[in-house]
């Protein structure tokens, strides 16, 4: 089984030459010229003001908290995928009631009107 | 054990994938132009080349040789990082799709994957989940509004729809019973294919894969009309073609995925007498799935931000959760 | 091939502490969350070598996939690219070297005793962390754990909420007109 995971880090190591070797090809036969202005931020061509970098949304964050709570979720029913076949009657509706609680608290989420992009 | 030949074997199979995508790549975007223009009523690049065959060529050719622009007041070294942590992933995450049965290639006996692991699909969620970075740290780097708006969109966007995702896999592996995906082909080889036994699976796997590479009609992170082109607004030359060459690779990369997990992969009549019709059969079902996503392109508008995100929170995960617990269900009963 | 896989598990270990270093040092935020992510891949490569691909792909799934994405937009939104020099919490560099000791002091402790605690490590078979396996053991011996997860998360979930949803009353009028 560790050969294969040697397999995918030869795979993984050749894959990174790829965009190596292309910005190095690029790098010695695309032209240098640049200016202030070539180097300004584009923004339709009006001077750019006030930071970049600055408060944002909240929401942006709260969507992150609950992806992960589910993607634990998702990851914890891999295995019991897999096990299908192996377990007892009564093992699946243990999944089913892990999968009901969180659907419990999916409800709860969109009830508070979390899901809503405003 | 490992020996001298075996790595060469490794190493020789790595390049021919690794040029193959790339190739693919290239013309993916002639197939994608020149289908979008049939279907437009235009024609399309015909001019380099028999049929603009040779268009890929000139574009490469044409961005090798453009000069790249940094942003003066951008993050140098992320700016250069991120188009190539966009590219690895879209790469690395074919390592798990096996194209054919195992063959006999100058008296060697040749398996044609890069590696068989009993957790193939947990990885492919695990390669997923990474191919955020790339576009979230191109949109912060380079210092510039939209770019960054962009990027915030595209993560927000790729990590809503990574839930239905991962919960369209659940349905394959539950009727095979295994992650590796040479088992699941095999299950589809002894049984019907999933499409047929898992399309509610098939459909958000269809849907929630275009939005996670971030393709029409889902492509808000990029909308040209109020973004100019989203997180790669700043970048120019070699590096723009990176940003490119992922998004197309990623293309490619879903088409296989799909076809694996639910057209059987390499599975077709005759292929267990012709063991090389299983590499053709593959690539036939990764072109026809790729010119449904073209056509898909074609007749959809692009949908609202908040309805992008209504879509994957209330109606996508919802279904992909009940559809793992009818199949559970299901399984049961029919045991 | 054991001095293969010496050399394979210094470099290992050198990258992640290294990136945990680079971490905790560097200033600028978005380069600690980076270093922080090249740090749980190293971990994962190690419970790989360690022959437990399911942890060690749940390792990046969850942690590189999730949290550090809930970290970059942390970041990016509250737009704190680089932190002050001075102590935001007065003597808190006293009590951290303090607590330091302690923990490298708890760590000797452990490297010297370790022999007497632990005994021969049993061998595994190559399936013993298969997921197979550990979806097994999961609805069986450790069942209750299990469905305690589940809680776990359902109170995450109301947490998470109750952190950062404001208060909502304006907000569902206006976008009720709106619609």
């Amino acid at each position: 089984m560790l050969n294969q995971w040697l397999y995918i880090g030869i795979f993984f190591i050749i894959a990174m030459f790829l965009p190596a070797v292309a910005i190095f090809l690029a790098r010695l036969l695309s032209p240098k010229k640049p200016t202030k202005i070539k180097n300004s931020v584009y923004e339709c061509g009006m001077e750019t003001f006030d930071p970049t970098w600055i408060q944002f949304k909240i929401q942006y964050y709260l969507y992150g908290l609950i992806f992960l709570i589910f993607d634990v979720e998702i990851v914890f029913l891999f295995p019991f995928a897999v096990a299908y076949g192996n377990l007892a009657l009564f093992a699946v509706v243990e999944a089913i009631i892990f999968i009901l609680i969180l659907l419990g608290g999916y409800l709860y989420v969109w009830r508070k009107d979390a899901l809503t992009w405003q | 054990m490992i020996d001298a030949a075996l790595i060469w074997e490794w190493i020789i199979k790595s390049l021919i994938l690794i040029i193959f995508l790339t190739v693919g790549f290239m013309y993916v975007t002639v197939y994608e132009r020149r289908f979008l223009a049939r279907i437009q009523s235009r024609i399309g690049p015909n001019r380099a080349g028999p049929f603009g065959l040779l268009q890929p060529a000139a574009d490469g050719l044409k961005l090798i040789f453009k000069e790249e622009l940094i942003p003066a007041n951008a993050d140098k070294f992320i700016f250069l990082l991120a188009p190539i942590i966009t590219v690895i992933p879209a790469l690395i995450v074919l390592a798990v799709i096996p194209w054919g049965e195992a063959m006999v290639i100058f008296g060697r006996q040749v398996n044609l994957f890069i590696s068989d692991v009993n957790v193939a699909v947990v990885y492919i969620m695990a390669v997923t989940s990474i191919s955020v970075y790339g576009i979230t740290l191109a949109g912060w780097s380079s210092n510039n509004k939209y770019a960054l708006l962009g990027g915030l969109r595209a993560t927000a966007q790729m990590i809503s729809y990574e839930l239905a995702l991962g919960l369209a896999f659940m349905g394959p592996v539950v009727l095979a019973g295994s992650l590796s995906m040479v088992d699941i082909v095999r299950a589809q080889q002894s049984s019907l294919w999933y499409v047929v036994l898992q399309p509610a699976a098939f459909l958000i796997y269809f849907f929630a894969s275009i939005a996670e590479i971030n393709r029409a009609p889902f492509d808000m992170p990029e909308a040209e009309q109020e973004l100019t082109a989203g997180y790669h607004a700043e970048y120019s030359g070699m590096k723009f073609a990176l940003f490119f060459m992922a998004e197309y690779i990623k293309m490619i990369a879903i088409s296989t995925i799909g076809a694996t997990l639910f057209f059987g992969g390499f599975d077709g009549p005759f292929v267990d007498q012709i063991p090389w019709l299983g590499p053709i059969y593959l690539l036939a079902k990764v072109v026809i799935y790729l010119g449904v996503l073209i056509w898909v392109r074609a007749s959809w508008p692009r949908i609202r931000y908040d309805r992008l995100m209504q879509l994957g929170w209330k109606i996508m995960f919802p279904l992909a959760l009940l559809n793992v617990i009818i199949t559970a269900v299901v399984v049961v009963l029919v045991n | 091939m054991p001095v293969i896989g010496t050399i394979f598990y210094a470099f290992l270990a050198i990258v992640a502490v290294g990136s945990a270093l680079g971490m905790l040092i560097n200033r600028n935020a978005i380069y600690s969350a980076l270093f922080l992510v090249l740090n749980f891949a190293t971990v994962a490569v190690l419970y790989l070598a360690l022959g437990a691909p399911f942890i060690a792909l749940s390792q990046i799934t969850v942690y590189a996939g999730a949290i550090m994405v809930l970290f970059l937009f942390v970041i990016t939104l509250l737009g704190a690219e680089k932190l002050p020099g001075y102590e935001p919490i007065k003597g808190h560099r006293i009590v951290a070297i303090g607590l330091a000791f302690v923990f490298i002091a708890e760590l000797v402790l452990f490297f010297f005793f370790r022999n007497q605690v632990t005994g021969p490590i049993p061998l595994i078979g190559p399936e013993f962390a298969s997921p197979r396996n550990i979806g097994v053991l999961m609805f069986t011996e450790y069942l209750l754990p299990f469905e305690v997860v589940a809680f776990i998360l359902l109170s995450a979930t109301v947490g998470a909420i109750m952190l950062t949803k404001p208060e909502r009353k304006s907000t569902t009028k206006l976008s009720q007109q709106q619609d």
